[in-house]
């Protein structure tokens, strides 16, 4: 019987984390074994396109287009011919706030992240492989070293792996800090040992990437798909999700909630099971005014929209986006400019620093509502934060993502909590601080 | 041509730019910072913002930069909607946010592209309440101010400075809105080219130290076009004046030479022309050795008085002087008592060099050219220190391979920095062979040392590989064969090979050696380019009909007493042969007349000196390494009695009555007769236009139409405006009346176009945007080669092959080898403030090897027993000189000048200490009533 | 005849440098070059390497790599200033991050702030006197469900309450030598808002 939840189907958080052994006992490198020895690129190519699974790092963008682009050379026969490196990188940096996701999966079940990283370095003939993992994350780091050279030792990994004329080298690089390093190109010019600038694109990191050479970023969550995708085909992974998009997701929920955790579900799970079901719904004396559906550069939904499916377009059309899955809850004693103004600074201190609406446009707007918040807002403020959501807020305005992603959060506070910046600019103070309820209270302001 | 729509206006553009680029020639003010023409777009500021449609329908559209998006076919714009205009003004906004409001104080106001955007843009309300970052400053050496609080952090400063110009010391730091460009610490910049960062950087983080220290406004600055005089590749350059001072030097764009950047030599180089010391009187030196003062005509009578008898008087001229000097100088004397005052082992080989250049076949490239070269081989000139700016454009010509990666790929080469990802390392073949490390090795493919004659038997050598009908040449270690092979196959295979080399070496066989490299490449595409030292030396050498008389021949003469008078214009001679020859000969001489516009041993030597005045108070054309003739015209009146050398000489000529010397009076006839005596110089009439040349009847204006006018600086003298000098020379006018903007291409003093004051209002210049010059490139080109001749019957012409044995080292004396210093081996830049502070004292090189027999150590002094003296020189051990070599400094302060090719003794000398060397140059003063020594 | 190739000086630099970086730090950061196309491309894993060796980078360290980088030591500056966790002025024996991001944030982060303050004696950005910690903001630690999270050297703690710091701060930190020549203060902060990044 195949698994219902085959991310997570391994890990059980009594036990350690699954060794080699453990990993093969349970059907661990079959498919890797498979793919490299009986199906030819092209092959696994036409599986992760079939499954219709969408890149799990945030912006859902379909895993099996993305690979398609990598220039593919063949001679007569159809086999791959190399004309230098090609790259596969494992973006493991989860630095977007309230995002705890891709943690858990290396710190569990590293091998399942490796053998997906072999099929995907397979499937686009990548030579050399990297697991960008932010600094942090030392246990994971720690596991994932293990199980590499577990691997190598095995000869699932290095030269001829499976004995199948096919070569991989993976290494770990651990980073030195910066959310920025998370966006693709960016995290391709630190790996370089740069500074951790986004590039332009086009041209895309399939045609020119690391060292210029094709290369293909995913992340942890996504590859980790790729090891079931192939497993078991297309067909069974479609069967997985239960709305829109196929197969299964890990969600998670923080904030003032009973059970805050991260649980392996269908795509399309609703929102209200997530939050009233899993998180076991809010703690006591608490109540949910909204949320971030897929963590800190995702706009706020609230309780109208409980009832959608955590579904790629089904959020989108309701104004936000499905993000990492990772849910942040805003309860009703916590002040939705004060979290608004945490998120805006939190992107204004990890911008790179190149354009110039990201670096001089976030330390503003957090300028503004710390005024705000700290009962130094005027009206005109708001007036400047809607100039800046519409000035920074579009992709394509900006030289990368961070900064239209900083304004998601801010436009849809502004949109939904609208009547809580007045308040803050009307009475001078923060209603949700204890001094000033007490103040506008003896005022007669409720 | 791709047609586009912008605000519904269709513009057919060039195929292959970027939206900003299309816009500007246009004539579309679009606003941009990161942007650069010759760097290329990142997409960092976002300033250059437009609104793209997906076709007509399109109501909404979404937010483009304009330098990163391709122009195509039928793609519509909108720039002036208020999404696109709005978005702009945000920009601008977030950039003021922390910019500190010190443009009264600052030295860019008023050229500031900022505020120009500002403006542009229509920036007024600060709605920010926060504080503004701050920042410490840097202090970056004596030619760049840093005041970081002003950047807007458009990465323009790193990106020239590290990616065009391959500086390494200059960086950007931190993150966020605390991104900082700086040194990791405090010290000069050490990039050869760092004076551009104040033409590159839109604001006044990076600005022109000695300018701030003597400061000016662009706008009270009276300009003229002019023509750099550090070395011999004639860079124009804008020199600005302010109450008789030249406050600095700014690029101005030629397309084909300087394009836009110049070389800190040229732009801080020009500061001499400011020295108290100069003369400002004519002198008549007493029997005590003082001058008297005298006035000008009684200067002219006197010199005239002693050249009566013209059989009995010989002239030198100069390779820094302008052609029409040398010309009225050879024409006093008559051609066999005239020398050209190069001295006469570089008079042959710049002779050698001018012939080569003349062949048909020979391309000699514009620095434009240069960067097109997919395949360079260096011949042993040190090009950075004797060409600089030819450094930077070698630089440039190394990514081509990276262009053409690009283009296999379909990306756009404006798309710099997906460039330089996708080519990585991969640099097009350039290769060095020179006598000392040099600072293009970083991009070289190879590069190598060894002693000038070993580069030249190495150039034949590759020539031989080259041309099967040619000798082969053994004897060369497996090493050396085989990069003799592959450098001859890069080149072959290349499409457009650049063989470089020059005086460097001081050796005929070198440059033969590089012409024999062209000649066996047989490629019609080839170019071969060479490096000379001063800005006329080519010119100077042209002005030759072979009846001119050698130096050495000159000295015979006067041994014999038969000449009385010798008049040499802007000419040391002690830096053209032994000190003692020279001696001899002013011994030998009654009457030394010396014109010169700086105080040079020579004047110090005359029995009369005449105050010539500079390259920025007169006019002249000079003839740069590439053959362009090339007009420099007064920025400013000459003071007192200073004159340009020409009109001392005219009104010479015109006293003793020589013929022709009437019409002289007017500069363009001087220049015309020139061109009709001498074939080869024939172009040099159309190096710039005739002096009636009028812009619908007016003249061009020097000073900006906002001048704030001259009084002041004599209000303490009188408050009434001096009437403003009348040139009668030039179509350019001591005034702020005048055409500006329209004039001819050759003729533009300053750049400067309404709304935008900064320079970067170059492109309004354009005839498109970052391309030639409207009206086309100015100077002439003297020769052309005309690829339709039989490069055949070349063959005759290229110079005759000796081929020079290989060298060996010889105990106990050493073969000197001249190395030259950007800052210090020029007679002229080097007396400028600010160069003199990065000047080096005279040295000697020696390989590590024979440092270890001499028991030498870095910073000790040896003794050089030459034929006439002994010197005492610093000593550097430096692992890239060959054994048995020892590289000397060419025209530091402290080294004599020194017999090319001279093996020497050396010794260590115990006594030296490096601190107590006096180099000051003589000093003559000459002011009215006193007379000093 | 003599002659001086494209650059090696690796060589000889590594007997300068192995002055200032030390044989176990050199032979880490060889084993990172010998998988990269070119020295420089090591450069934030060496800057890792010398920091875990002597906790933060100096000057000196700063200059030695560079030059065993084949790189210059602006370019070097660049990139060890962007990076929040490379230190380029002195930290204490363990650097104590406590989370200030969104979850941690709604959790009670504000009052942690000023308790941990409270205990240690300084505030954010600073190192205590007896030169055990330095207290430092991070970004969000990847443990939001278990909020508020902060890291004490290379562990991770979750579920903070003031009690719960008191126990963690209390523990015996294992004190490793002090580095032999301490090094000045680094000049280095060029820009305000001094706190080491
Ligand atoms: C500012 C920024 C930070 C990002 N951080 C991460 C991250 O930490 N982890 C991640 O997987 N993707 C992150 N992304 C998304 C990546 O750029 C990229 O889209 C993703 O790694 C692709 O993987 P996928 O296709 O498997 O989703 C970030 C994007 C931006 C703009
Ligand atoms: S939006 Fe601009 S400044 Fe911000 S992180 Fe991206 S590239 Fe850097
Ligand atoms: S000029 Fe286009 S983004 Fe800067």
């Amino acid at each position: 019987m195949i698994s219902k939840l085959p991310l997570t189907q391994n890990i059980n958080a009594a036990r350690d984390p699954v060794n080699l052994e453990t990993y093969e006992a349970n059907h661990g490198y079959q498919a890797a074994r498979k793919a490299v020895l009986e199906m030819s690129p092209a092959d696994c190519l036409q599986v992760v396109q079939d499954s219709g699974l969408r890149g799990r790092g945030g912006a859902g963008f379909p895993t099996g287009m993305k690979w398609s682009f990598v220039p593919m050379n063949t001679d007569a026969q159809g086999n791959h011919v190399s004309d230098g490196h090609k790259y596969l990188i494992c973006n493991a940096d989860e630095m977007e706030p309230g995002t705890f996701k891709d943690r858990l999966l290396m710190e569990c079940d590293p091998h399942q992240l490796i053998e997906g990283m072999i099929l995907s370095a397979w499937t686009i003939q990548a030579d050399v492989a990297y697991i960008f993992i932010r600094h942090e994350y030392h246990l994971a780091s720690k596991l994932l070293q293990e199980a590499i050279d577990a691997c190598y030792a095995k000869g699932y990994l290095g030269k001829n792996i499976f004995a199948s004329g096919f070569n991989l080298e993976l290494y770990v690089h651990s980073s030195a800090g910066r959310y920025i390093c998370g966006e693709e190109t960016a995290l391709i010019s630190s790996l370089e040992g740069k500074r951790a600038n986004p590039r332009a694109k086009p041209p895309f990191p399939q045609i020119s990437g690391l060292w210029g050479r094709p290369t293909i970023v995913n992340n942890v969550e996504t590859l980790c798909n790729i090891t079931h995708i192939i497993r078991n085909g297309a067909d069974w992974y479609k069967t997985l999700g239960i709305g829109q998009d196929h197969g299964t997701k890990l969600f998670g929920v923080s904030g003032r909630v009973k059970n805050p955790g991260c649980w392996e579900l269908p795509m399309g799970t609703t929102i209200r099971e997530l939050i009233e079901q899993h998180a076991g719904g809010m703690q006591d004396g608490y109540k949910l005014r909204g949320f971030l559906p897929g963590g800190a550069s995702t706009d706020f939904l609230v309780e109208e929209h409980l009832d959608l499916a955590m579904d790629y377009d089904v959020i989108g059309k309701a104004g936000s986006r499905l993000g990492t899955g990772t849910m942040i809850i805003l309860d009703d004693k916590t002040c939705p400019v004060g979290m608004t103004k945490n998120l805006v600074e939190f992107f204004a201190q990890e911008s790179c620093g190149f354009c110039t609406p990201c670096r001089d446009g976030l330390p503003w707007s957090a300028q503004v509502l710390d005024d705000i918040e700290s009962g130094n807002g005027i009206p005109a403020d708001l007036n400047t934060l809607q100039n800046q959501v519409r000035f920074i807020g579009a992709i394509g305005n900006t030289h990368c993502a961070l900064a239209p992603g900083a304004m998601e959060p801010l436009a849809s506070a502004m949109k939904y909590f609208a009547d809580d910046f007045k308040a803050h600019i009307d009475g001078k103070a923060c209603p949700y601080s204890t001094e000033s309820k007490a103040a506008l209270a003896s005022a007669g302001v409720n | 041509m791709p047609t586009i729509y912008i605000d519904d206006k269709s513009y057919d553009v060039p195929e292959g730019d970027n939206v900003l680029e299309a816009c500007l020639s246009a004539g579309i003010d679009l606003p941009y910072f990161c942007w650069h023409p010759e760097m290329g777009s990142i997409g960092a500021c976002r300033q250059c913002a437009l609104v793209q449609f997906r076709d007509a329908d399109d109501e909404h559209g979404r937010v483009v930069m304009g330098c990163m998006t391709p122009v195509s076919e039928g793609a519509r714009f909108s720039m002036n909607g208020m999404k696109a205009s709005e978005f702009r003004k945000n920009i601008v906004e977030s950039l003021m946010l922390n910019h500190p409001h010190d443009c009264p104080v600052c030295a860019e106001g008023g050229e500031c592209h900022l505020q120009d955007m500002t403006v542009m843009v229509g920036h007024r309300n600060r709605r920010y309440r926060g504080k503004k970052n701050t920042h410490n400053n840097q202090y970056l050496g004596p030619l760049i101010n840093h005041e970081m609080n002003r950047c807007i952090s458009c990465y323009r400063c790193t990106r020239f400075y590290n990616d065009y110009a391959g500086g390494t010391d200059l960086s950007a730091q931190g993150a966020h809105d605390h991104v900082y460009f700086g040194r990791q610490q405090d010290g000069n910049l050490e990039s050869e080219f760092a004076g551009n960062l104040v033409e590159v950087c839109p604001t006044g983080v990076f600005t022109d130290k000695p300018l701030v220290n003597d400061y000016t406004r662009k706008w009270d600055l009276q300009s003229a076009p002019s023509i750099c005089t550090g070395c011999a590749l004639g860079c124009n350059t804008s020199p600005g004046e302010r109450y008789g001072k030249l406050k600095r030097i700014h690029n101005r764009f030629n397309n084909e030479v300087n394009g836009y950047f110049l070389c800190d030599r040229g732009r801080y180089g020009g500061a001499y022309v400011n020295d108290e010391n100069r003369a400002k009187f004519a002198g008549l030196r007493a029997d005590d050795g003082r001058y008297n003062a005298i006035e000008s005509q009684l200067a002219t009578d006197t010199l005239a008085g002693w050249c009566v008898n013209t059989d009995r008087i010989a002239a030198i001229g100069s390779p820094r002087a302008s052609i029409e000097t040398n010309y009225l100088l050879r024409r006093v004397v008559g051609g066999k008592n005239f020398n050209s005052g190069i001295g006469d082992h570089e008079a042959s080989l710049v002779k050698q060099i001018s012939s080569i250049m003349q062949i048909d076949s020979v391309n000699t490239p514009s620095l434009r050219q240069v960067e097109s070269a997919d395949a360079v081989l260096v011949l042993g000139e040190d090009v950075t220190n004797t060409a600089p700016r030819l450094a930077l454009s070698l630089r440039q010509s190394v990514r081509n391979l990276a262009k053409k990666m690009a283009s296999d790929m379909r990306i756009a080469h404006w798309q710099d920095e997906a460039v330089r990802v996708l080519a990585q390392d991969c640099l097009s073949p350039l290769y060095i062979i020179s006598m000392a490390e040099s600072r293009l090795d970083d991009v070289a493919k190879r590069s190598i040392t060894m002693s000038a004659t070993d580069i030249a038997r190495f150039g034949f050598a590759i020539a031989a590989e080259l041309d099967s009908s040619l000798d082969s040449i053994a004897g060369f270690e497996p090493a050396h064969t085989q990069l003799i092979k592959s450098i001859a196959s890069d080149l072959s295979s290349a499409n457009r090979p650049l063989i470089v080399s020059g005086t460097g070496c001081q050796d005929q066989a070198v440059i033969k050696a590089a012409a024999a490299i062209n000649r066996a490449l047989n490629n019609s595409n080839g170019m071969l380019s060479y490096c000379l030292n001063e800005a006329n030396t080519l010119g100077a050498s042209l002005m030759q009909d072979g009846s001119e008389a050698s130096l050495k021949e000159l000295c015979e003469r006067a041994s014999k007493g038969q000449i009385d008078t010798l008049l040499i214009a802007e000419n040391d001679l002690f830096r053209r042969a032994p000190h003692q020859q020279i001696e001899t000969l002013f011994n030998n001489i009654n009457n030394l007349v010396v014109l010169d516009c700086i105080d040079t041993e020579t004047l110090a030597q005359s029995a009369l000196a005449l105050p010539s005045s500079s390259f920025a108070e007169s006019e002249g054309t000079l003839v740069s390494s590439e053959a362009r003739a090339q007009r420099f015209y007064p920025v400013y009146q000459p003071a007192e009695q200073r004159q340009s050398s020409w009109r001392w000489l005219t009104q010479l000529g015109q006293s003793i009555g020589l013929e022709s010397f009437e019409k002289f009076t007017e500069f363009d006839n001087v220049t015309a007769s020139c061109a009709d005596d001498f074939a080869v110089l024939a172009g040099i009439v159309e190096a710039s236009l005739h002096g009636d040349y009028r812009y619908r009847g007016m003249k061009i204006a020097r000073q900006t139409h906002r001048n704030s006018g001259r009084t002041a600086m004599r209000a303490n003298i009188s408050v009434h405006e001096p009437q403003q000098a009348i040139d009668n020379d030039t179509p350019l006018s001591y005034s702020m009346e005048g055409v500006n903007g329209k004039q001819s291409s050759a003729l533009t003093p300053f750049v400067w176009a309404p709304g935008w004051n900064s320079n970067q209002s170059v492109h309004k210049f354009q005839a498109e945007t970052g391309g030639a010059l409207k009206g086309g490139t100015p100077g002439k080109r003297l020769f052309e080669s005309s690829s339709a001749s039989s490069a055949e019957s070349d063959r005759d012409k290229i110079p005759v092959v000796e081929i020079p044995g290989p060298f060996e080292a010889q105990q106990g004396h050493w073969r000197l080898l001249p190395l030259y210093r950007i800052f210090g081996s020029d007679e002229l830049s080097a007396r400028s403030p600010a160069i003199n502070e990065l000047t080096a004292a005279a040295f000697v090189e020696i390989s590590v090897d024979d440092a270890e027999t001499l028991e030498l150590l870095d910073g000790d002094g040896v003794l050089l027993s030459l034929p006439d003296t002994k010197v005492c020189f610093e000593v550097i051990i430096n692992p890239s000189i060959a054994n048995g070599c020892l590289g000397y400094s060419v025209g530091l302060p402290g080294a004599p000048w020194i017999a090319p090719r001279s093996s020497v003794t050396i010794k260590k000398n115990h006594a030296w200490s490096n601190t107590n060397r006096d180099n000051k140059p003589a000093k003559i003063v000459i002011e009215p009533g006193v007379s000093n020594v | 005849m003599n002659q001086s190739t494209k650059k090696d000086n690796s060589q000889a630099n590594a007997r300068i440098i192995s002055s200032i970086l030390t044989a176990p730090e050199l032979a880490e950061i060889d084993h990172e070059i010998s998988h990269a196309p070119y020295r420089s491309a090591v450069a934030i894993d060496a800057l890792k390497i010398v920091q875990k060796h002597h906790r933060w980078v100096s000057d000196e360290s700063l200059t030695g790599l560079a030059d065993y980088l084949d790189m210059s030591t602006a370019e070097l500056e660049g990139i060890a200033t962007f990076y929040s966790l490379i230190y380029r002025k002195p930290v204490g024996e363990k650097v104590i991050s406590l989370c200030d991001s969104v979850t941690c944030w709604i959790k009670g982060y504000a009052q942690l702030e000023k308790h941990i303050s409270r205990q240690l004696g300084v505030g954010l950005g600073e190192t205590t006197a007896d030169n055990r910690y330095t207290f430092l903001p991070a970004p969000c630690l990847g443990a939001c469900d278990r909020a508020p999270v902060m890291m004490v050297g290379e562990e991770t703690h979750l579920d903070l309450t003031p009690d719960k710091i008191n126990q963690i701060l209390e523990t015996p930190i294992l004190k490793s030598p002090a580095p032999k020549n301490p090094v000045p203060k680094s000049p280095i902060s060029k820009s305000d808002g001094g706190q080491p990044e």
